[in-house]
């Protein structure tokens, strides 16, 4: 049971806990990323070096264009229309592949993210059904949930937005840089000081940013917390007259959540200014740099080595030179601003994605057992043979390595437990020396406190928990040497929380067996009691559930679930307070059902309403994980022990 | 019941107007944002002109430029009056201007970023504010009516867009058009010959963003409504996981939801294929346009030897040409931001403009008399469109300080009928009457305080004990507090918890067993001293000798008033002064335990089937 176990506390509902991504998160999402889609992340990336580098290239065209222009007013259109001709020719091939290129790499992208966001959902989900039950009742709903939402939709922006972006604007910062150096070498070492200025901006804004995003998630969560336990009490607030303290509970969250909000947003949109503006202002610098070199009659310097073109007048070429590169340095700090802006997403993106890997991390329920169940004939003499056809009878079929040989057992439900100790948690046992014998065709029950340990018991035949000490077997064979699916399937379990799946009636009785038909889910609807309401629902059977069947009562919920455990057919059931909110009335109607599908197997009830339990073949009472007393209800009340005092009102049974 | 006035909540215009009205105190920033945004634009427009001019002087005084534009003539004349061009000097003003104006912009995109986060984050703040005291305004038939999910959706996830697109709306959709208008008019300032060509790329670019975005809108909006149902449904299985392990059902689930997602994936790619057409159509306006400046450009430069136009002026048309045709991008990215939370908008107008169907009237009374209840020929269905009654011809006289059981099986509306009698819902014809006086005409909270009911989903809250005790009655004292516990038989094992009454309750009391939960409910209930006491199946998880405590204590610390017990066990209700049977909606029969015992069919099937073996019944 879930509240033995601690529970996660500080990850609120949905906002999930705002933490910082763990070390080689980036590198393990690219990793994913490319191994799923290697042939398009090629094309992706390929396409997108090639728009970058065609993108900044105008730059290159201009300072060409303007040499020609040159000439051209000197010396007359005509000496210059072949050079320009090929001028615009190259650039609208240029162009054109840029074009070309954006319009590959966007769509690939679009079917790149979705197909690597369906992979993440589906890793995720399939990998959370083979998480063992402690996960789930160590964590909240609504933290795992935040995998599928908040975490999912973080990585989206990181994919399809941020790691292009910022791919891009790499190559483009390079190739703009290669640019710059091989013009002049002065003007770039002006604008690396920029660039080193424009960093430092980025880390304390983009920092204060992301920290404050951060903050906002938790008051967020702080929040959505407040405000789902109120509208769920919304009809108590509503008995005590109590909405004005309601509502003041919510200002001083609302008023957190805005302040935070404000910093955030405050960083987050003056981070563009701050960084547009030092565009601007290193573009004075360059220009007043470049009249500084010309005025102090410096030559230009490149990458190459002295520019040979100083030839003519030095000074007229570094100032061509100038010219030239104010647009390029207008370029690269455009682009490194642009990049600043996606330090929250890739912040909120990484963090995302660090949590979804440990939930992908998390230790799958793990599963020894080797013996299955099969279906099997069995003949006069009791031997058994293993068959595909449907005869109505099971076995379990048991290899034996070191022999080599395979034993068949029949499915019968004998259950036994010896010297059963059990603890959710090692420093705390809560069950100790569990010993009992489940017949065939008996009726065990379990009454006792809350916390006596009833549903623990039936946690560990299930192996939802595996115990402590001691041993189980189920038809004699350990069961911890058992499948567990073919454990489970041999067992049909009905729980006081019914968890009915939206789809029709008829599909969530079925829900128990996929291959039964129509006529063996009605028969089990009739058994269970609940044909009746059914058949009184707007459209029958195949009515709608939704949200856990909210259109119904708690006890018509409870009926459905007895229903889709008897379409199961299983030789042991286990009731766990199965008909709680059933009224006696109709309870007995539903025993006499059960009872009769239950004949010549093994039921585990459990249950608070002694009217429930009367007619068992044994009733074990529970006390602090010990069995206290058993036997029939005649036995126990003759005996005047704790039973008799239940039964006599003098004890408190929840 | 809801006899309110639908207000054409999904109209676009009355979404707007009923938004709005939450930004109030947020006013002032929500002008001063796009105020300083226009500011801003005019900064970032103005700075690549002088930038212009700068390189125009540069080129001048260097003597490249034998035809300079008269601007620039000017200028340099003013900056240098002696006639002696100094280079440095001419930079170094130039600089300092445009410092200046960089340093303004700086000042007007911070400020107007500040003014924005203050506006958008108040009014989101505002418009949750005004939700959640809509919500606790509702009524039981308001609250009937959306999901708790739902109504959770709207004031987290819904606010949150709609908060998104308030910002984007003072913001970039205000800097977009500026921008675009400004970078219009410097252009034709600079040449109008070669302004013409935006003139073509701009419609090409704002057909093709429409194009695009009328398809995509509708596309997004399906997507999402079954991207939501998929999440739905993983929360199901998340709190359904003990049945799906129990059916082993890990690989028919792994293959729903692997279907489900597939379809999801499917759909989003097609509509972001179609979204993603945006970046190659705004590659193409730019940089068609941009050789057909370089075109057009060179043949007027060269033709007019560098008069009309030079190549200093060809760049900042680039810059011109770039601002543009990224600003109707920004604007056709915002657009479909701002489409796409028109939904949650409309989500959460639908809230805002629900009425409450239950008010207190004017003149109301404020004064209950005693514990009295009458209904008079009541019938009852909780939706105008239901077909069915949930109550029908209900007529009942209790009076004050009666103990009332009712009994019935599961859906036959027990709840229903003492749900009208603090008001929750309204009759749908006939009248209830406390004290003689009909509900309808007293004041909500005074009827409310003085019909105590524990609701049979009750919930506790948390915080200690004491707090979720002092629900009933803010003022009370320890003492009444402990004496209430006593009533309901909850001091003894509040008292074994260490922290006793600041036992701290988790949320949902989940660590308190059901029992407990529901004396503490009982206690919380009794505190408010009420003069009409009503228990909706209130004691089912608690054993039948406590049961039987809590009713003697009632029975002789408050006989004056009314106590109406909705139970499942005979032994809850058998010494009661009535005891009405329910079957259907309607009232089946009524009577003391021995009348009913004697000559009531159901009844004697219920008694004898809680009571079996004998008859040691506590």
């Amino acid at each position: 049971m879930a509240k033995a176990l601690p529970v996660r506390g500080s990850r609120q509902i949905k906002g999930g806990k705002p933490h910082t991504a763990k070390k080689g998160t980036m590198g393990r999402l690219l990793k994913l990323l490319f191994t799923a889609n290697k042939k398009l992340m090629i094309i992706v990336f390929v396409c997108l070096t090639l728009t970058a580098v065609t993108g900044v290239s105008s730059s290159v065209f201009l300072n060409m264009l303007m040499t020609q222009l040159d000439l051209g007013i000197k010396n007359g259109m005509a000496s210059v229309l072949k050079d320009l001709i090929v001028i615009f020719v190259s650039m609208g091939c240029i162009y054109g592949v840029n074009i070309l290129c954006s319009f590959i790499y966007t769509r690939v992208m679009a079917v790149v993210t979705q197909r690597f966001l369906h992979q993440i959902r589906t890793g995720v989900f399939n990998k959370m059904q083979s998480l063992p039950i402690r996960y789930f009742d160590t964590h909240k709903t609504g933290d795992i949930m935040s995998s599928y939402t908040n975490d999912t939709d973080a990585i989206r922006q990181l994919v399809s937005q941020s790691i292009p972006h910022l791919y891009s604007s790499i190559i483009s910062v390079t190739t703009l840089l290669v640019i710059m150096f091989t013009t002049s070498i002065w003007l770039s070492l002006v604008i690396f000081l920029g660039v080193v200025f424009m960093f430092l901006i980025t880390k304390f804004v983009g920092g204060n940013s992301a920290k404050y995003f951060m903050r906002q998630q938790r008051s967020l969560g702080d929040e959505e917390g407040y405000i789902q336990e109120m509208i769920q009490g919304q009809k108590v607030i509503k008995v005590f007259c109590h909405e004005e303290e309601s509502k003041n509970g919510f200002d001083v969250k609302n008023d957190n959540l805005c302040k935070d909000a404000t910093s955030a947003h405050t960083f987050a949109n003056i981070l563009m200014p701050i960084m547009g503006n030092i565009g601007n202002i290193l573009y004075v610098l360059l220009a007043f740099t470049g009249g500084l070199l010309v005025a102090l009659n410096v030559q230009n310097l490149t990458i190459t080595g002295f520019d040979p073109l100083t030839t003519e007048t030095g000074v007229f070429s570094l100032l061509l030179t100038t010219i030239a590169f104010l647009p390029i340095s207008k370029q690269f700090t455009g682009q490194i601003s642009q990049s600043s802006q996606q330090v929250n997403s890739i912040v909120l993106g990484l963090a995302g994605a660090s949590r979804l890997f440990e939930l992908l991390d998390e230790e799958p329920e793990a599963d020894d057992g080797y013996v299955t169940l099969v279906r099997c004939n069995i003949d006069e003499k009791g031997t058994i043979t293993e068959t595909e056809e449907r005869t109505g009878h099971w076995a379990w079929k048991h290899p034996h390595k070191a022999e080599g040989t395979i034993t068949y057992t029949e499915l019968k439900g004998d259950i036994q437990m010896f010297d059963v100790d059990f603890g959710y948690v090692p420093e705390k046992i809560v069950l100790h020396n569990i010993t009992l014998y489940a017949n065939p065709g008996q009726k065990i029950a379990f009454v006792g406190a809350t916390g006596a340990g009833k549903t623990t018991i039936t946690n560990l035949i299930n192996r939802f928990y595996d115990i402590a000490d001691g041993k189980i077997r189920y038809d004699g064979i350990n069961i911890n040497k058992i499948k567990k699916a073919d454990l489970r399937r041999s067992l049909g379990i009905v729980l006081q929380d019914t968890n009915l799946f939206t789809g029709t009636v008829m599909e969530n009785i079925r829900y128990g067996r996929l291959s039964a038909t129509d006529e063996e889910c009605i028969e089990a609807a009739k058994l269970a009691y609940a044909h009746d309401f059914i058949s009184r629902l707007p459209d029958g059977y195949n009515t709608m559930l939704t949200s856990d069947g909210a259109n119904l009562s708690q006890g018509q919920r409870q009926l459905l679930s007895i229903a889709r455990a008897a379409v199961k057919d299983a030789p042991v059931m286990i009731l766990d307070e199965a008909t709680s909110s059933i009224d006696t009335r109709t309870e007995a109607l539903v025993q006499k059902g059960t009872d009769r599908l239950m004949e010549g197997r093994t039921v585990f009830v459990i249950a608070h309403r002694l009217s429930t339990v009367q007619n068992s073949n044994v009733i074990m009472v529970l006390a602090q994980g010990n069995i206290i007393e058993r036997g029939s209800h005649q036995e126990l009340i003759a005996k005047q022990g704790q039973y008799y005092q239940l039964y006599t009102g003098a004890f408190e049974l929840e | 019941m809801s006899k309110q006035k639908v207000k054409n909540p999904t109209g676009f215009i009355p979404v707007i107007k009923t938004l709005s009205k939450s930004i109030r105190e947020y006013k002032k920033p929500s002008l001063l944002a796009p105020l300083f945004v226009a500011m801003e634009v005019v900064m970032e427009c103005l700075i690549p002109f002088i930038m212009t001019v700068l390189l125009g002087a540069i080129n001048y005084i260097a003597g490249a430029d034998d035809t300079p534009s008269n601007l620039v003539v000017t200028i340099v004349n003013f900056l240098n009056p002696d006639g002696n061009y100094n280079m440095l000097n001419t930079i170094l003003w130039f600089g300092l201007v445009l410092l200046g104006l960089a340093f303004l912009s700086l000042c007007f995109g911070a400020l107007s970023g500040r003014f924005c986060a203050v506006a958008s984050s108040g009014f989101a703040k505002n418009l949750r504010k005004d939700l959640f005291y809509k919500i606790q305004s509702f009524s039981f038939s308001n609250i009937d009516k959306f999901s708790t999910a739902s109504l959770v959706t709207r004031l987290t996830t819904d606010v949150t867009n709609v908060e998104m697109s308030y910002m984007m709306i003072i913001r970039t959709a205000v800097r977009s058009p500026f921008m675009l208008i400004f970078s219009m008019v410097m252009a034709f300032t600079i040449n109008s010959t070669m302004a013409l060509i935006f003139l073509c790329t701009t419609p090409i670019l704002a057909t093709g963003l429409i194009l695009i975005m009328r398809k995509a809108i509708p596309f997004f909006t399906r997507i999402f409504h079954k991207y939501d149902a998929m999440n739905e449904s993983v929360e199901e299985n998340i709190r359904g996981m003990r049945v799906v392990k129990s059916y082993v059902r890990e690989d028919f689930e792994k293959e729903k939801f692997g279907k489900a997602s597939e379809n999801v994936k499917n759909d989003f790619t097609k509509a972001e294929k179609l979204i993603a057409l945006n970046t190659p159509l705004m590659n193409f306006c730019v940089y068609a346009g941009l050789i057909a400046m370089y075109v057009l450009g060179s043949i007027i430069i060269i033709n007019s030897g560098g008069d009309i136009l030079d190549f200093t002026q060809l760049q900042s048309f680039m810059t011109y040409s770039f601002q543009m045709l990224m600003s109707l991008m920004m604007l056709s990215m915002i657009m479909v931001m701002i489409i796409m939370s028109t939904a949650c908008a409309k989500r959460i107008s639908e809230v805002l403009n629900e009425e409450s169907s239950i008010t207190s009237p004017e003149n109301a009374v404020t004064f209950v008399k005693d514990g009295s209840i009458e209904f008079t020929d009541v019938n009852f269905k909780y939706s105008q469109k239901a077909s069915k009654y949930a109550l029908s011809d209900i007529d009942l006289v209790i009076n004050s300080g009666e103990t009332v059981g009712i009994i019935g099986s599961t859906g036959s509306s027990k709840t229903t009928l003492v749900q009208l009698i603090p008001r929750l819902y309204d009759t749908t014809d006939g009248e209830v009457k406390v004290a003689g006086v009909n509900v309808k005409d007293y004041d909500l909270d005074t009827l409310r305080n003085s019909v105590a009911m524990v609701l049979q989903k009750n919930v506790l809250f948390s915080g200690t004990i004491k707090e979720n005790l002092r629900w009933g009655n803010k003022e009370a004292t320890d003492e009444e507090i402990i004496e209430a516990c006593k009533l309901a038989q909850a001091d003894e094992f509040i008292q074994n918890f260490p922290e006793k009454y600041d036992h701290y309750i988790e949320q949902g009391g989940v660590n308190v067993s059901g029992g407990q939960k529901q004396r503490l409910c009982i206690a919380r209930a009794l505190l408010k001293k009420p003069k009409i006491l009503i228990l909706d199946d209130s004691t089912s998880a608690v054993d039948t000798k406590t049961d039987a405590l809590i009713r003697k204590a009632f029975k002789d610390y408050i006989p004056d008033t009314t106590k109406i017990i909705i139970a499942q066990r005979i032994a809850s209700v058998q010494d009661a002064d009535k005891i009405i049977i329910m079957d259907g909606g309607t009232i089946t029969a009524m009577g003391t335990h021995d009348e009913l015992l004697k000559n009531n069919q159901v009844y004697q099937e219920l008694y004898y089937s809680q009571n079996k073996v004998g008859d040691n019944n506590g």
